[in-house]
């Protein structure tokens, strides 16, 4: 089932586990690659606007871990680790991914597959997110439509926790 | 989380692939099942299973038409997945976004570097 909203990134359920996010960039994949694999690169975008990075610590080989913190203007803390698996420098990059905001969350975590294609020097960006188990795809996509407490926290924490 | 980890909702009635064809088939309107049967290339049990498990989360409906069992799309109950996936890709598009803009300048100072030799 594919819903696409107003702007280009688009967002597939695939199965009952897995994610699919696509988008195609103006730039080959090397940049790309770099943007999205360089702290202070990193740092710039992966907020969007939705609060301040506090910690982007990535360390590039297979085995290596990542984590990234971001405190929103409430002052909600929001962090993700993982590990990187398999490193094609420019073309993939597989890592495993956590979301710390949940119970258990090591045993929830996901595996992100990052595929970059590069045609006629523009890049086709391939995310897929694939968890372990339906129950916790499901908590992944209720994290962003819980339709409890409507107060701005409430509200806050949904649109942060959504960009995971 | 609000919602209990049951067989009933809309996600998981989604999460078939035979389950979306069917949607797929109804969404160019009203079927028989016979009709569906044809379209989906399933035996007839199999596609009225799945039809049960869509009108539990109430994603089907059906009528009675003289003889015939009319089933349609019920678009409404699938909103919470049009709403989240809405959401979600929004959050990833303000992201892209500024990745944009991050690219464009790598580029540019590529393009100035090269410049310089």
């Amino acid at each position: 089932m594919t819903v696409t909203a107003s702007r280009s990134a688009k967002v597939t359920l695939q199965g009952d586990r897995q994610i699919l996010i696509t988008r195609e960039f103006d730039a080959p994949k090397e940049l790309v690659y770099r943007a999205w694999t360089e702290p202070e690169l990193v740092r710039r975008w992966w907020t969007a606007n939705r609060g301040e990075m506090t910690t982007c610590d990535i360390d590039l080989r297979v085995g290596g871990s990542w984590r990234y913190v971001m405190v929103t203007p409430a002052g909600l803390e929001v962090g993700f680790h993982g590990e990187y698996r398999e490193i094609v420098p420019g073309e993939r990059l597989v890592t495993t991914e956590v979301y710390e905001g949940i119970p258990d969350a090591e045993t929830h975590a996901a595996l992100d597959t990052l595929t970059l294609t590069e045609s006629d020097g523009r890049t086709t960006l391939t995310i897929l997110v694939e968890h372990p188990t339906q129950e916790g795809r499901d908590a992944h996509v209720n994290s962003g439509m819980e339709d409890g407490l409507q107060d701005a926290l409430d509200l806050l924490e949904q649109a942060v926790t959504a960009l995971h | 989380m609000a919602r209990a980890a049951t067989t009933a909702d809309a996600f998981n009635a989604v999460a078939e692939p035979r389950r979306r064809q069917i949607l797929d088939a109804l969404a160019g309107g009203e079927l028989p099942v016979n009709d569906l049967v044809q379209r989906v290339g399933l035996a007839q049990p199999q596609v009225s299973k799945h039809l049960r498990v869509l009108r539990e989360v109430h994603a089907v409906e059906v009528r009675d038409d003289g003889r015939r069992r009319l089933y349609r799309l019920n678009g409404e109950a699938l909103k919470p997945i049009h709403d989240w996936v809405a959401q979600y890709e929004r959050s990833w598009s303000e992201r892209f976004d500024r990745l944009d803009t991050v690219l464009d300048e790598l580029k540019q100072k590529e393009e100035g570097d090269d410049g310089d030799r």
